[in-house]
């Protein structure tokens, strides 16, 4: 890897209540790619996020973005940084120019007209630049909340839970517009408890719960890594039950006895599939159609802490 | 230091003032209007008390006002300028800004204080409608002008730091400031009291701040100007230092 943007070491928090929010962390974030921080309700990211940003005072360890260390160098650090939060926080009597062109200078920026023209065309705001806030629809507040966030022209862009709450319609917009940052040059975290955004958007997942960063992995490689994969079998003729010469490879019937189900492991040494089939074969099962589908990160996650629990 | 992001504080929250100009600058401007109708000229005229070399019981009554304004207003505009965003969260972007807290606190303080004085000196110009007032020591008021506008939208930053919800934003200014300024011989000299009332009195911080400002325009008052002074300055400090404090510790800023 390339010079990180972002290196986190042993960074940790636990809240005055006495909460451990997060346990010390190690991670390191690469120029250019789109970072997902997946884990459910309450795991840390906002927590971590928030550290990164200023929002909330570290319990131990250190980090640095773009060399410069966020506590000692706060100032440079934060002029590489720009934040989305979780929450809806805006000033809804403010016009969406006036509060975009506030963010930047509050950043030190000088102003500049051409830029802010920019940015908001590129998030078809610009056409709303003279109305109020209060008169915009969730979906274009929040898209302000990220103009104000990059107004300030940062390397790296934190975005927290971007499409919590929000429709299906726009949070496909919402990932295009991710994907156009990126090819903007902007280095992305985003955090997620959807699985779904994770496989659609990022290049790296990190999994995260309990304040533990349990894995970091890129996406297809833990995909591959832990995928596993679901072997269906159209039949020719319905099935009543399960032959129980079929027992050891714990296979499934399903739509009403007109497919068989078997899960396996891709990686592995043996998967099991050929002498399903020859079974099958022997058995004189006829079948019109077969197909295997790759597992999704949700039954990855699902197994990670699955497993993180056992252990 | 970054002066821009400053600015842009400083302008946001003059901007949030100027939306609200009109009732912002009309009411101080009848509110005196009216102390003049009842004290300068109904209860004015036959006032036989002592009036420190004031031309008339209406000019001596006119820093007290400015006082009394100024203090409220400094109290009020600051405590609603950082309670404001943390309350709807906007707060997260001045605290993830470059920027340290001195300067956070200079660009909410400087504009709370600029609007506190704007209406201080709009009261003045009013009182001027009614009556002659004469300035003694013209850049000195001026002076002390800011100088307590400053230390009170101090104060009034830690109440909207400290505050947890819009009454408690209510509860000093109305509780504490409005009394001990009327008791602090906004209207009258507290020489004039009878003991053990005018011992008391000297209790009160509100009585220097009140007389020092007095002695601007005429030149005398019930302390000397070097003691109020020396207590507006030690309030500065106190609040400075309590300023300081709640940024090292978060206090309600930062988790
Ligand atoms: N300001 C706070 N004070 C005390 N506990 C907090 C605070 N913020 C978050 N927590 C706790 O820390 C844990 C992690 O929260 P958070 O970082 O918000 O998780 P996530 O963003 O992954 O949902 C949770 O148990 C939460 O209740
Ligand atoms: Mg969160």
């Amino acid at each position: 890897m390339s010079e990180p943007v972002l290196s986190i070491s042993g960074l940790s928090k636990t809240y005055a209540s006495g909460t451990v929010a997060l346990k010390p962390t190690d991670l390191e974030i690469a120029r250019g790619e789109i970072f997902a921080l997946l884990g459910p309700n309450g795991a840390g990211k906002t927590t971590l996020i928030s550290m990164l940003c200023g929002l909330v005072t570290p319990s131990g360890g250190s980090a640095s973005a773009m060399g410069h260390d966020i506590i000692r160098d706060y100032r440079a650090a934060r002029r590489e940084i720009g934040l989305v939060p979780q929450e809806m926080s805006i000033d809804i009597f403010e016009r969406v120019i006036d509060t975009v062109n506030f963010s930047r200078t509050l950043f030190g920026k000088p102003k500049d007209p051409a830029r802010i023209e920019q940015l908001l065309r590129d998030l078809s705001l610009w056409d709303k630049r003279n109305e109020k806030l209060k008169e915009l629809s969730g979906g274009m507040k929040r898209r302000v909340m990220i103009a104000k966030a990059l107004s300030h022209d940062p390397e790296i862009l934190f975005l927290d839970e971007p499409t919590a709450g929000v429709d299906v319609e726009l949070r496909r917009d919402m990932w295009d517009m991710v994907r156009r940052l990126r090819e903007s040059g902007v280095t992305i975290i985003l955090t997620t408890h959807y699985i779904e955004e994770a496989e659609e958007m990022a290049d790296r997942v990190g999994v995260i719960t309990g304040g533990d960063l349990i894995l970091v992995e890129e996406k297809k490689a833990l995909m591959r890594k832990l995928g596993k994969k679901e072997l269906t079998l159209v039949l020719a003729e319905p099935l009543s039950a399960v032959p129980p010469e079929l027992a050891e490879w714990k296979v499934t019937l399903e739509d009403d006895g007109h497919e068989l189900h078997y899960v396996f492991d891709a990686t592995a040494e043996r998967t099991g599939v050929p002498s399903l089939m020859r079974k099958i074969s022997d058995l004189g099962i006829a079948f019109k159609d077969l197909s295997t589908k790759q597992s999704s990160l949700e039954d990855i996650f699902v197994q990670l802490v699955h497993e993180r629990r056992a252990a | 230091m970054n002066w821009r992001g400053i600015g842009s504080i400083y302008r946001f929250e003059m901007h949030r003032f100027a939306r609200t100009l009109w009732t912002g600058l009309v009411v101080p401007v009848i509110t005196t209007s009216l102390y003049f109708i009842v004290f300068g000229s109904a209860i004015g005229r036959n006032f036989s008390g002592d009036i420190q070399g004031a031309a008339s019981y209406g000019a001596f009554i006119v820093p007290g006002l400015m006082m009394l304004s100024l203090l409220m207003e400094s109290i009020f505009n600051a405590s609603f300028g950082i309670h404001m965003p943390r309350f709807t969260g906007t707060i997260y972007e001045i605290l993830s800004a470059p920027l340290s807290p001195t300067e956070t606190v200079i660009g909410y303080v400087g504009a709370a204080a600029t609007k506190a004085m704007t209406v201080a000196l709009v009261i003045l110009a009013t009182a001027h409608i009614f009556v002659e007032v004469q300035i003694a020591h013209p850049l000195l008021m001026l002076l002390f002008l800011a100088l307590i506008a400053i230390t009170f939208c101090l104060f009034g930053f830690i109440i909207g730091v400290w505050a947890k919800g819009f009454e408690q934003l209510q509860i000093i200014p109305m509780l504490v400031v409005t009394p001990l300024t009327f008791l602090g011989g906004a209207f009258y000299s507290v020489a004039a009291l009878d003991e053990p009332w005018r011992t008391i009195t000297f209790f009160n911080p509100f009585v220097y701040l009140i007389n020092g400002f007095r002695w601007t325009f005429f030149g005398t008052s019930d302390v000397s100007f070097g003691i109020s002074l020396a207590i507006t300055g030690g309030l500065l400090v106190v609040c400075i230092a309590l300023v300081g404090l709640i940024f090292r510790t978060g206090y309600r800023l930062k988790a």
